[in-house]
């Protein structure tokens, strides 16, 4: 185990009663990457933060934070992080600003009021210093979340879900900011089960579900390893599929049936795909080719049905 | 965008030693004080506003009929006692609906724990606060009785420190509730079944010892019970050992639901 490391976990656990929330995984976080942890609901990814946060006690396994063990260090570890929790717990007793000055605060260092103007600058809620927080947008309070996350001038910052329940711009805006961070070497570990984001954001990440840890492995690398290159999806009922694709030589090309579609992942530049997309328009089916993505990867991984 | 908003790649960081554990108590108490002196003017009302309306009502109105009580006046009897039922009032509230709304409305305390404080730290901010918010109650109603003239020794300004130590009791013994209510709802239960007994039946409005024996006992286990008895020896100016007694069992009882509010409240912060 190398000081390098910002987190390493070995057969990590934690459970509440008999539930099993995450049941023994391992992972490594460089000092330095863009982590991310993505699952469905209830995977685990939550549990796992908090246990990474040194808020909650992981039930087994070994967890170092920092170099530090976040049970017996827990104070000097949150010293050193960074955390943006899934649900926003801004001080609504606070306006825009109070809040950065009073999380600093909480810190041993404090926060001095140069830094305070930096985060909000930051932040881009400059104008907005003196608002309350319950007149803040959800783009907004996000973004005052994040930069409240950034005080003590984290080694390590956490964000679950940084971008859930946001529109399309709120989103990019946050995207840009994490990109900032990153381009500047902060290390971050983030859960999130929007794809997209992931893709964008993350150098390396780990699918779960039940707890468990699925696979590991960069976007791209994991995108190939288990779906290829291209999807084709057909709106065809199962009846109707030997009619229809009788004759291709689909021996051997890995497919999946998800309600009234049939989605075949192939290899780059694959002829069958023509076929299939010829096929569909002869028989009038609806049809689509595209890249494969990291969500053809978690639905693979993670099944297709819902799961609550 | 600012470049130095964040740092590169992060080392050297100063000063990171988080500091012991009455430096993170007083984080928390001070934020609270902070959002209280935003508020003060509201907050003051009631401080000053419901014993003000028992000393017109009880102590001069009903007072008029009620003949003297040990030498004093009914409304001078009932005065000590209104002090420090406001001390209860002021550190329960706080310590129900206050940090409820903190620990599960605002999620306050979930974004405290995410710092270098910790959940004893924490605790015992808000327990301080409890008690420093409670000896401003007891401060105002002091102004007021003494304005009525129902001050009659120096000893009275020593209200101000049983003010904050009781208040601290009261506000852990509210947390303890705190900590397994799931909702504000719950807290009817408390306010019905304890803390309006309490003012009842503590010896703010009748003499105890003029009570039958089981009263006089049952009224030892209602921790106002030896508040009030301790305050009205100060504001009358005539402690003795019992007040030495009353002082320790309102200490032990301090200890005692502070180790039970912490215990129940760790259980709910550290899942």
């Amino acid at each position: 185990m190398s000081d390098r490391a910002a987190v390493t976990a070995e057969g990590l656990r934690k459970s509440y009663g008999d539930f099993e929330a995450v049941a023994g995984i391992d992972f490594r976080i460089e000092r330095g990457e863009c982590f991310g942890f993505l699952g469905p609901n209830g995977a685990g990814k939550t549990s796992t933060m908090r246990m990474l946060q040194a808020v909650s006690e992981p039930s087994g396994g070994t967890l170092r934070v920092l170099g530090l063990d976040p049970v017996r260090d827990g104070k000097r570890a949150r010293a050193r992080l960074g955390v943006c929790p899934q649900e926003d717990n801004l001080d609504p007793d606070l306006d825009v600003r109070q809040n950065l000055r009073m999380y600093g605060s909480y810190f041993p260092a404090g926060v001095t009021a140069r830094r305070v103007n930096e985060l909000l600058e930051f932040a881009a809620l400059g104008d907005k210093q003196k608002r309350a927080i319950p007149e803040l947008s959800g783009g907004m309070k996000r973004r005052l979340m994040i930069a409240r996350a950034l005080v003590n001038d984290p080694e390590l910052v956490i964000l679950d879900e940084p971008t859930t329940g946001l529109d399309p711009q709120a989103r990019h805006l946050i995207w840009q900011k994490l990109r900032e961070l990153e381009d500047r070497g902060v290390t971050m570990v983030l859960t999130t089960h929007y794809m997209d984001e992931a893709e964008r954001l993350c150098t390396r990440l780990v699918i779960m579900d039940h707890g468990k840890i699925l696979d590991e492995g960069a976007p791209r690398e994991l995108i190939e390893r288990h779906v290829g290159h291209e999807v084709v999806e057909l709106r065809i009922a199962e009846a109707r599929e030997r009619e229809v694709l009788g004759g291709l030589d689909l021996a051997g090309v890995s497919s999946e049936r998800a309600g009234d579609m049939r989605v075949f992942f192939l290899p780059r530049q694959s002829e069958l795909a023509d076929q299939l997309v010829e096929r569909a328009r002869r028989a009038d089916i609806s049809c689509q080719l595209r890249n494969a993505a990291l969500e053809d990867v978690f639905l693979k991984l993670t099944g297709r049905e819902l799961d609550e | 965008m600012s470049e130095s908003a964040v740092s590169g790649a992060p080392s050297g960081h100063a000063n990171r030693e988080p500091g012991g554990f009455f430096v993170g108590a007083y984080r928390v108490t001070s934020r609270n004080m902070y959002v209280w002196w935003r508020y003060a003017a509201t907050s003051a009302v009631g401080n000053f506003g419901e014993p003000l309306l028992y000393l017109l009502a009880l102590g001069f109105g009903l007072g008029r009929v009620v003949p003297k009580l040990g030498g004093m006046s009914y409304a001078a009897f009932i005065a000590p006692g209104l002090v420090v039922s406001t001390v209860m009032y002021t550190a329960t509230f706080e310590g129900t609906f206050g940090s409820y709304t903190r620990l599960a409305t605002q999620k306050t305390y979930d974004a405290i724990l995410a710092t270098p404080i910790t959940v004893r730290e924490l605790i015992a901010g808000e327990v301080i606060w409890g008690g420093i918010k409670s000896s401003f109650g007891a401060a105002s109603v002091l102004v007021v009785i003494r304005l009525f003239g129902l001050v009659p020794s120096w000893l009275s300004l020593f209200t101000l420190p049983l003010g904050f130590v009781s208040g601290m009791m009261f506000t852990a013994m509210a947390m303890g509730i705190t900590a397994i209510s799931k909702s504000y709802e719950f807290f009817n239960y408390y306010f019905t079944l304890v803390v309006a007994p309490m003012f009842l039946f503590s010896g703010i409005f009748f003499p105890l010892d003029k009570m039958p024996h089981w009263v006089l006992v049952f009224a030892q286990f209602l921790p106002l019970t030896h508040v009030v008895e301790i305050s009205r020896a100060l504001v009358r100016g005539t402690p003795s050992a019992a007040t030495a007694w009353h002082t320790v069992a309102m200490l032990l009882i301090l200890v005692a639901s502070y180790a039970i509010c912490s215990t129940l409240l760790k259980r709910r912060l550290r899942i």
